[in-house]
């Protein structure tokens, strides 16, 4: 770890402030994931600014019926909350799935959008790494690259987003609000929030420099079955080899309406409107599937992750059908 | 003593509810967790430690052109760096402990080549992430398979490595009934929570170092080899020990480090490994590959046994996993082979890790001997009851006890092995259920402890050898075995461990700990008693020793009033010719019950059980504790471990445990162990066998075939992790049209 300054702002401006002021500087809530990155130097920020008593750990209602949590709310707090999980299971869900009881207690909702890949290589800052360190190359490709994207990657990084939460998030239509250091706030939905890696794996959101998360919103609840399958390679405390997020509404027998989004497969949540409209159109779980892995190409290590998918959606789907 | 004679009749045999075996809780507990018992790394009697942090190779295979240590030694705090080019001259390489820094060759990736110290932890780490290295890379070899033709036969240690009986071939080629297949298993890591870790301190030319080892007097010698000292120069002291399992069984780098530095700066040095360090910078369970050939009548009856081993280690080494070894005496057959080859790669060191040979052995030949029985349309249980062994089949002597067949018949009854089905006929929603079954069975071995035993003026009592606790239960059951023979509640009896300067012992290992250390404490414990019924004129065949007391026909007296100023005996064990004269193992069964995702080839246990006999079982809960805990590893080694090698850069890939996966609570789900009564009066005088290992002996094997009972996949290649499954589930679907939803 590189010896780092710390600041404690009071206020959301003073934080967004500090973080334009100062450069090279990160924001640090739970800090379940920076403090390991820190560790091994695969993050050095010269300036950490504590959020953690910043006013932004409150879960409320919204005029429209939604839900507006806010950055600092901690896992374990948002999947326990009885609104989360009465009317945004897939969320409670996907949040206890993931990391352990200790971790979720710390972690937060705005951490855990910016959780950073597990990629081996990632963290091992002898091998290059175009996300580490622009231009250095990948060393996944043709490497060991079991947990790695089979869709939407480029030749510069096949890294997976690992968030079991942001998974859901992206099925709920959430939408990130920011506050940038000039004060002006900034509503982000969640489907730009994350990005494809292309030629900049270092840049993974469209969060701009020493822009703050203040909160997610949820509009209001999407009716039908919420379910969140995690497919791992241990019952806990592992991340998603493939998960999905789905939310299918019955109309009688047939799928009235469907979200469906899939984690473990991209640099982002990987969501297909196209897969959700053929669920409904067909009934079948295969028509979304092909809509959902068009394209998708594997690496070697990671080629079962298509099938897998498309397993896991078939049960997924046979789940809500039959629930 | 040694074990030449079975043992007669002894004082545990005549309280068969006393106090040795009860299943009391460790005496230790409360200072553990409470965090009052002091881990190497939290000792405090070296005063005003300098920390250090060890700097590791980036390449796998190589020389260091230039190190550049500017930067380093300019850091805030920075007290000293240590690289090959300053590095004091140290001594000979004893067993697998050799000088640190010895050059600029680079043998693997993580190799240490330099070690910062600084006033503080985050500084020495800070530092140490400054030594810019210059390299100059070489082409390494990581791949064992392609490594397996220029395999050597290895250097004959305990075991030769190569052993035949009767013709193989010969019977192969005309067995009714035939097998040969290859099993792989991948590199694993002890993953113990306590890292490797010491400080170490200087008085004149003395060192002492408090350090995480299991096996002291062992520690001692090679560390006394390294440092150029005197033997009794060198003191290691291990209280308490945060697990092992092979990993801690010699010294590591941590621990000559922190001697060499201390003793340049003047001032103790503490160091551990930081968790990832630990994959690369301590040692490995080596990868195999194994082929096993089994030929057989077609009522199942054996005529020809091949099981061969190859693994891999650093150059220059000759540790090689014994998979083999244990087949030499399971099962009867005339006609045998064994054969383990060793190759030379460029990765970290191989060393034990819990029941080295067995662990990995069992996993393949315990599969083998159910495909047989598939191949057969027997019982898994009832091919091995049909080549149940009358002696030992290759040593030709007789077992000292052997319950290989109770255990199993014990155990399919109190798991319900009725219900086993064939293959893929048991559904349960979306889990595909199956049962498995293995024979487990590890060595027992002895060797060589001593023991004080000292009755103080109060008539309470203290015990010290230099033997280690690794979380086993060692202080426990030494109290327990004080205690019963000298009549005294547990809590009158102090048990002091892990410090060279107590009487020799055999430290922990091999699952030869409690039998060892505590059969010289026994011994100790019968002396004393001679000597207390002296002293009280009594015969001390006759006399009783009960509740502080003494007693033979007339009055009772108190030990207090017989202790004087206090009286101390030492007791020592060797091990005699009676492990030659019988076959010595502890024997076990294990039974799985296992889910398998029908969509997504998940495993998960359901269920599991061991049924173990180990001689006199010294405490019911630690036992119970070390037997789980090895059938535990067992499901790690079926299903999720395994330190994945890239083998472009020599690199253990996913070094971390976010990434190599042991199990966690979820994965264990219903599990319980069984012991059987019994008592093994070849083995040492308290009629015990190991514990240890041999929970792990063949537990990986039942999950796996409960898998193929599941599924009616057979997977040979370890551990059984969903994408292996999900291959055989989608050749088994006939691709993915045929199950549209």
């Amino acid at each position: 770890m590189k010896a780092f300054r710390y600041e404690r702002p009071a206020s959301i401006e003073e934080a967004a402030r500090l973080a334009a002021d100062r450069p090279n500087a990160r924001f640090i809530a739970g800090g379940t994931n920076l403090l390991d990155l820190m560790k091994l130097q695969v993050e050095t920020p010269a300036t950490l600014i504590d959020v953690n008593r910043l006013p932004l750990g409150r879960v409320e209602a919204t005029p429209d019926g939604g839900l507006r949590i806010g950055a600092l709310v901690r896992n374990a707090d948002l999947a326990a909350h009885p609104r989360v999980r009465s009317e945004y299971a897939v969320l409670s869900k996907a949040l206890l799935a993931g990391a352990s009881g200790q971790l979720r207690n710390k972690a937060t909702t705005a951490g855990n959008l910016l959780q950073r890949t597990r990629c081996y290589y990632f963290y091992d800052t002898t091998k290059p790494c175009n996300k580490r360190e622009p231009g250095s190359g990948c060393a996944a490709i043709g490497g060991f690259n079991r947990i790695h994207a089979v869709l939407g990657a480029s030749e510069a990084c096949i890294a997976t987003n690992p968030s079991d939460m942001n998974v859901a998030m992206r099925a709920l239509d959430a939408v990130v609000e920011t506050v940038a250091p000039d004060g002006a706030a900034r509503q982000i939905p969640i489907a730009d929030f994350h990005r494809l890696p292309g030629d900049t794996p270092q840049t993974e959101t469209d969060l701009r420099p020493g822009e703050l998360i203040t909160a997610v919103t949820l509009p209001k609840p999407v009716k039908g079955v919420h379910l969140y399958r995690k497919v791992r390679d241990r019952a806990s405390y592992a991340f998603a080899v493939v998960s999905v997020a789905a939310i299918i509404d019955k109309e009688g027998d047939k799928v009235g309406a469907a979200r469906l989004a899939f984690g473990g497969l991209a640099h982002k949540p990987w969501r297909v409107e196209g897969a959700e409209a053929a669920l409904v159109a067909s009934g079948r779980a295969d028509d979304a599937a092909d809509a959902v892995l068009r394209g998708a190409r594997g690496q070697g290590g990671n080629d079962f992750k298509i099938p897998l998918a498309r397993r896991t959606l078939r049960a997924v789907v046979a789940e809500a059908t039959r629930a | 003593m040694d074990m030449s004679q079975p043992i007669g009749s002894t004082p545990l045999d005549a309280k068969p509810d006393g106090l040795v075996g009860r299943g009391i809780d460790r005496i230790e507990g409360r200072l553990k967790v409470t965090g009052a018992a002091p881990y190497a790394y939290e000792t405090r009697e070296l005063k005003n430690p300098a920390y250090g942090m060890i700097v590791e190779a980036a390449i796998a295979r190589g020389r260091i052109r230039a190190i550049d240590l500017t930067a380093a030694r300019r850091a805030p705090g920075v007290i000293h760096v240590m690289t090959h080019e300053n590095a004091p001259p140290q001594g000979k390489k004893k067993e697998q402990v050799g000088p640190v820094l010895k050059g600029p060759e680079i043998v693997h990736f993580g190799q240490p080549i330099a070690f910062v110290v600084a006033e503080t932890f985050e500084q020495a780490r800070a530092a140490a992430a400054l030594v810019r290295v210059d390299y100059e890379r070489a082409e390494g070899r990581f791949d064992l398979r392609a490594a397996m033709p220029a395999a050597i036969v290895p250097k004959q240690v305990a075991s030769p490595p190569d052993s035949s009986l009767g013709d193989f071939e010969g019977a192969f080629a005309a067995a009714a009934v035939k097998l040969d297949v290859e099993y792989t298993t991948p590199v694993q890591t002890h993953a113990m929570m306590e890292p490797h870790a010491t400080i170490a301190g200087w008085d004149g030319d003395r060192v002492t170092l408090y350090t995480a080892n299991q096996m002291l007097n062992r520690g001692q010698v090679s560390l006394a080899s390294v440092l150029d000292l005197p033997v009794e120069n060198v003191r290691l002291v291990s209280r308490y020990i945060g697990g092992g399992f092979g990993a801690k069984l010699q010294p590591q780098a941590d621990a000559v480090f922190a001697a060499l530095a201390s003793r340049v700066i003047g001032r103790p040095v503490k160091v551990a490994l930081t968790r990832q360090q630990e994959f690369h910078g301590s040692t490995r369970r080596s990868d195999t590959i194994q082929r096993v050939r089994l030929g057989s009548d077609a009522e199942g009856r054996l005529s020809a046994i091949a099981h061969e081993s190859w693994s891999d280690t650093t150059s220059g080494d000759d540790f090689y996993e014994t998979s083999a070894n244990v087949t030499r005496s399971l099962y009867a057959a005339p006609n045998r082979l064994t054969r383990h080859r060793l190759a030379h790669l460029d990765l970290p060191l191989s060393s034990a890790m819990r029941a080295p040979g067995e662990a990995v052995g069992q996993l393949a030949f315990e599969c083998a001997m159910d495909e047989l029985a598939e191949r057969l349309g027997l019982d898994p249980i009832e091919l091995r009851v049909r080549n149940e062994p009358s002696e030992d089949p290759e040593k030709k002597v007789p077992f000292s006890t052997r319950q290989l067949v109770p255990c199993m018949r014990e155990g399919a009854r109190l798991f319900g092995w009725e219900k086993r089905g064939a293959p893929g006929s048991i559904r349960d929603g979306q889990w595909l259920v199956g049962l498995g079954m293995s024979a487990a069975a590890r060595l027992n071995p002895l060797q060589p402890s001593s023991a004080s035993l000292r009755l103080e003026r109060d008539g309470s009592l203290t015990v010290r050898m230099a033997m280690t606790d690794i979380g086993t239960g060692t202080y426990t059951i030494l109290a327990q075995i004080a205690g019963e023979m000298m009549g005294v509640p547990v809590d009158r009896v102090r048990v002091e461990l892990g410090d060279t300067l107590f009487p020799k012992a055999a430290g922990s290992g091999g699952s030869w700990g409690a039998a060892s250390a505590g059969s010289a404490l026994y011994v100790a414990c019968d002396d004393l008693r001679r000597r207390l019924a002296e002293k009280a004129g009594l015969d001390p065949a006759a006399a009783a020793f009960a509740d502080g007391r003494i007693s033979g026909g007339g009055p009772s007296v108190a030990l207090a009033d017989l202790a004087g100023e206090g009286i101390e005996v030492t007791g020592e064990i060797k091990p005699g010719d009676l492990n030659k004269r019988f076959s010595q193992y502890s024997y076990g069964a294990h039974f799985a019950e296992v889910g398998v995702d029908i969509d997504t080839g998940e495993v998960r246990l359901r269920r599991m059980l061991g049924v173990f006999t180990g001689g006199r079982i010294l405490n019911a809960k630690t036992a119970r504790s070390q037997a789980i805990g090895g059938m535990i590893f067992g499901v790690g080694a079926a299903l999720t471990e395994e330190v994945a090698i890239d083998g472009r850069f020599g690199t253990f890939v996913n070094h971390d445990l976010a990434e190599y996966h042991v199990p966690v609570h979820a994965d264990i789900p219903a599990i319980d162990a069984v012991f059987l009564p019994e008592l093994d009066d070849k083995a040492n005088p308290l009629k015990s066998k190991g514990l240890g290992e041999l929970g792990i002996c063949g537990a990986g094997a039942s999950i796996a075939n409960a898998v193929h009972n599941a599924t009616g996949i057979r997977i040979r290649d370890y551990p059984l992790t969903l994408d292996k499954v999900l291959r055989g589930l989608e050749e088994r679907d006939g691709g993915a049209q045929l199950r549209r939803t």
